[in-house]
């Protein structure tokens, strides 16, 4: 079926977006949520597995008290109510990747309940209601092989790695939201973001999108303007970057005001997002009819934190983000503008951890929200899936400021590290970057510039001081941008003056 | 010399601690027995004759070296098919477990290699225990050693028949609605079904999470406590394990004294659809208690009237969610339907198709529907209503006695085939027995003599509350030696001869 899709602002016009965001978390606890296997990533397939995360005949779970405590904390985090007995209740369907064919996972009695976070857009703030947080455990991997689209359908073979199937999750669900008009989209996307800040905060996972720590599920309807009446909702699945968090949202929007307008109605089924084209495509179609049987898991008993445990928790929470926020906002001494682009950015823990590093907070930014900015956005990816680290962009500030290479040249060490050359002193060394202090050389480039340009030349002894920077441009040109710019202005006008 | 196949464990592990007989000497008495005598009783569905006589060997070499054992140390047994063994094929009577082989031990198996006892095989039973006769085994049915053409109960009927055959002198069962009792009450041999809790799961091949517990399957009520007090203990692999103190069971077996126990005879359970000759003898039975010095009443659990049909409706909407895992990815049975790439679904499909008989796939349809959208709070949510409804009643009825006595099964051993075509008439025959699963409450059942219309065993069972398992032992001890005197001897010895076919 060939969809039209309405212009985003034309939809906007005529139709206000429902969302509702699912986010699950993969917690970092050292061991999986039912049994004693490692959870540690990238281990060769099916080496981090026993009896119970394979199903074997006749294994039984037992609940991690660890992922207990990270569920509370995160519900606390998020002003939840903990709730005082919860269960783990069965969803039962069948899939090669999940080795029970039931996800031990909860339903009417999650963990954690009626909570909120704020989140920020353009120095506005929205509050985000979340319905619940639950516990649950994740699937195998299934790898399918063969066929064009990488998917199940068309596939010769699959291969399943169960090392991930049991791995603790958490999955957050909100209360509707609705922001009309396009924030609504921005919104969806800061909420991921602040959520990512806030439970990386709390130390319980990695919190990576591009590995799939953090993955968020985007809900989306329309109710045409004025109406009351909510429409059906597809459901995009593991979009896998804020970035992409922010273009379903669009795609969605455009693509159901298209069905809506044609006078068709909006199928409910789930969606795959496609990094690519930044398009959605039908993945599974769901129905009201799509029964998981969920009843309670009698392998294990009620989940019951005392009061004592969770006020104890409550005490090890980091500050609130928006408290922080103005905290390091004072500390870096930062504009509203800085702070919000900042934010806005994705670039708040990536800015600290450089700060951490030992480089000042403005330079910070600069390279966050500036050079760094520009590359994600050119891969499209999020920031923090660039393939460098807040230590490294300390190191190549650090080389700045001991004068080794110019801003010009640093440039070409972020090349050098994000093409995987290694180190930026490795990167500096195996191009050749240093800058050229030796006075002898520069002297000589300088003569030669002079020489070569008689009428700049002429202007400068005349005391047209602004024409320098055309000789300076000459000599980094000479020496291939290696030379303090700085130190040949001087040299310039010394032979000049 | 005596056959050592007829002592009781007690009896055998008291002439292996005097160092009368070796552990491989009994061993391999009962590996010779089972070779006589299993091809008619068809009570084992796999013998691990050299695991067996390894582990009976090392028993006996500890005991020279003068170690201190446990006091079954030595003593075979044979393990119900549905708990895994290590290295040992385990198929639930199931084909589609068929070949595979454990690579872990139940805690159970754990349990019993630790005290020293040596595994003689798997016993038979019905398809994922699921069944009241064993005639729902992948593997053909086990005959009861009183008349090959009869039941020997159901599902354990393999670990009762191969006690009652002499081709163990003790076993392991499991007991989600009856399946360790019954069988015992049929082939005139001893059954517990302890505390839901009191043994760990961990390793027992599920059929209904919150109904399964593994028991002992023996001769005597003192066996049955001492194979109790070896297989019980609290543990951290099974999260609905019992933590705290455990009742010492061998000690209330050994004390055996009711007078002044208070027992309540229950009226739903012993009137109508009982046979007469079954009746006769709990009559019987309680009259003998009274005479000792028992306080007999009758008690009333009205909601025992709807155990069933809640037992109907728990049991397979676990059952259908328990056995989901068996779609040939990972393990068992794998049919790949004919076609050019069959999906994983069809795969999936025609391997439980084949793999799984008529009465599993009946109970995972059964619990399917049962827990379907829409028919959950129906079927489901009033089935747990009547398992409060029924712990309250039986509350009650703890307040004005320590234990409740009924008939164990209504009838004695039917014929095999009898009931195959009628699953609600086999389901009743649990109809006395389902209900201390439905609350978790331990149970017990002996033999209490023979059914003058067919000269066939009978049991009696006691119930306690949860916890008080040893009031079971107590009471039930005190009844088999009043037994023996009435009867001049072990109900057991009445069984006839089985030919050796060897």
């Amino acid at each position: 079926m060939t969809e039209t899709l309405v212009p985003l602002d034309e939809a906007l016009d005529r139709y206000d977006p429902v969302m509702g965001l699912e986010v699950h978390v993969e917690l970092n606890t050292a061991t999986k949520m039912f049994c004693g296997c490692s959870t540690t990533f990238g281990a060769p397939p099916n080496t981090q597995v026993c009896p119970v995360c394979l199903a074997l005949p006749g294994a039984l779970p037992v609940v991690n008290e660890k992922a207990v405590e990270s569920a509370i904390r995160i519900g606390l985090a998020l002003n939840c109510e903990i709730a005082e007995l919860s269960r783990f209740a069965r969803k039962n369907y069948f899939y090669p990747d999940m080795p029970k064919n039931f996800q031990t996972s909860q339903y009417d009695e999650p963990i954690a309940f009626d909570g909120y976070l704020d989140i920020e857009v353009d120095g506005e703030t929205y509050r985000i209601e979340i319905e619940r947080a639950h516990m649950e455990e994740d699937t195998g991997k299934a790898t399918h092989v063969g066929g064009s689209t990488g998917r199940i359908h068309g596939a010769d073979h699959s291969l399943i790695d169960y090392n991930r199937a049991g791995i603790p999750l958490i999955e957050i669900v909100t209360r509707t939201i609705e922001v009309p008009g396009e924030k609504a989209a921005a919104v969806a996307r800061a909420y991921v973001s602040t959520l990512r800040d806030l439970v990386g905060g709390l130390g319980v996972s990695d919190v990576r999108m591009d590995q799939g720590s953090l993955r968020a599920d985007v809900n989306l309807s329309l109710k045409p303007k004025g109406s009351d009446v909510l429409g059906t909702r597809s459901e995009t699945k593991n979009v896998n970057s804020f970035r992409s968090v922010e273009r379903a949202v669009k795609f969605e929007i455009t693509r159901h005001a298209g069905i809506l307008d044609a006078g068709g109605s909006v199928l409910q089924e789930t969606r795959h997002f496609h990094e690519d084209t930044g398009t959605t495509s039908s993945g599974r179609e769901k129905s009201d009819a799509d029964d998981y049987r969920y009843f309670p898991e009698p392998d294990l008993a009620p989940v019951a934190p005392s009061r004592e445990w969770v006020e104890e928790l409550r005490t090890t929470l980091p500050e609130p983000p928006a408290v922080r926020r103005a905290r390091l906002q004072g500390e870096w001494g930062f504009s509203d503008l800085d702070m919000r682009d900042t934010v806005g950015a994705g670039a708040l823990e990536l800015v600290v951890a450089t700060i951490e590093a030992g480089t000042t907070p403005q330079a910070a930014k600069k390279w966050w929200l500036g050079e760094l900015a520009r590359r994600a956005n050119e891969t499209g990816v999020d920031l923090d899936a660039l393939p460098i680290t807040p230590q490294v962009v300390a190191q190549i500030q650090g080389l700045i400021d001991a004068g080794r290479v110019n801003d010009k040249l640093a440039r070409q060490v972020f090349d050098g590290v994000l093409a995987g050359e290694g180190t930026p002193d490795e990167v500096v060394a195996g191009r050749g970057l240093e800058v050229v202090s030796d006075e002898g050389a520069l002297g000589a480039a300088v003569d030669q510039a002079i020489a070569d340009n008689p009428d700049v030349a002429q202007k400068i002894r005349d005391g047209k001081v602004a024409a320098a920077g055309a000789l300076i441009g000459a000599v980094m040109k000479q020496m291939r941008g290696q030379a303090d710019a700085a130190r040949v202005r001087e040299l310039v006008l010394e032979k000049l003056g | 010399m005596t056959d050592l196949t007829r002592l009781s464990a007690a009896d055998l592990a008291a002439r292996l601690a005097s160092g009368d007989v070796t552990s491989v000497e009994a061993t391999q008495a009962h590996l010779d027995r089972i070779a006589a005598v299993d091809g008619a009783v068809n009570a084992f569905l796999h013998v691990d004759a050299e695991g067996a006589l390894a582990q009976a060997a090392d028993v006996d070499a500890r005991r020279a070296a003068g170690e201190t054992l446990g006091e079954l140390a030595g003593v075979p047994i044979a393990v119900k098919d549905v708990i895994t063994t290590r290295g040992v094929p385990t198929t639930a009577g199931s084909k589609i477990l068929e070949g595979w082989i454990p690579p872990y031990d139940a805690t159970v198996t754990e349990r019993l290699k630790a005290a020293g006892l040596p595994i003689l095989g798997k016993t038979n039973m019905d398809e994922f225990a699921m069944g009241s006769s064993t005639e729902h085994s992948a593997y053909g049915p086990t005959h009861n050693p009183w008349d090959l053409d009869r039941i020997p109960g159901g599902s354990g009927g393999g670990s009762a028949a191969a006690v009652a055959a002499f081709e163990a002198p003790l076993a392991v069962g499991t007991d989600t609605g009856g399946s360790i009792r019954q069988p015992g009450a049929v082939t005139g041999t001893v059954g517990v079904k302890p505390t839901y809790g009191a043994i760990s799961r961990y390793g027992l091949i599920a059929m209904a999470s919150s109904l399964d517990q593994a028991g002992p399957v023996t001769r005597t009520v003192l066996d049955a406590a001492l194979l109790h007090g070896v297989m019980a203990g609290h543990d951290p692999r099974d999260s609905t394990s019992i933590s705290g103190e455990y009742p010492d069971v061998v000690a209330a077996a050994r004390r055996a004294d009711v007078d002044g126990l208070r027992i309540g005879v229950v009226t739903e359970l012993g009137g109508e659809g009982f046979q007469p000759g079954v009746r006769a003898r709990f009559e019987e039975s309680v009259e003998l208690l009274t005479k000792a010095g028992a306080d007999v009443v009758e008690v009333s659990l009205p909601s025992v009237k709807q155990a069933l049909a809640a037992y109907y409706l728990v049991m397979p909407s676990e059952a259908s969610s328990n056995l989901a895992r068996f779609d040939a990815m990972r393990y068992g049975l794998r049919v790949t339907p004919d076609g050019a790439t069959p999906s994983a679904e069809a795969v999936m499909a025609a391997t439980r198709d084949a793999g799984f008989g008529d009465e599993v796939k009946r109970r995972i349809i059964l619990g399917t529907y049962a827990l379907s959208s829409g028919y959950y709070d129906a079927y489901y949510g009033s089935a747990q209503k009547v398992r409060t409804l029924l712990a309250r009643d039986f509350a009650a009825a703890f307040e004005q006695v320590d234990v409740l006595a009924s008939p164990t099964s209504p009838t004695t051993a039917y014929k095999l085939g009898e009931k195959l075509d009628d699953p609600l008439a086999m389901y009743l025959g649990d109809v006395a027995t389902i209900p201390a699963n439905l609350v978790g409450i331990p149970g017990i059942s002996i033999p209490n003599g023979l059914a003058d219309e067919d000269g066939l065993p009978s049991g009696f069972q006691l119930l306690a509350p949860a916890h008080a398992d040893d009031r079971l032992y107590n009471a039930a001890a005190t009844l088999e030696r009043l037994l023996e005197q009435h009867w001049g001897g072990p109900i057991l010895a009445k069984a006839p001869e089985l030919e050796a076919t060897r």
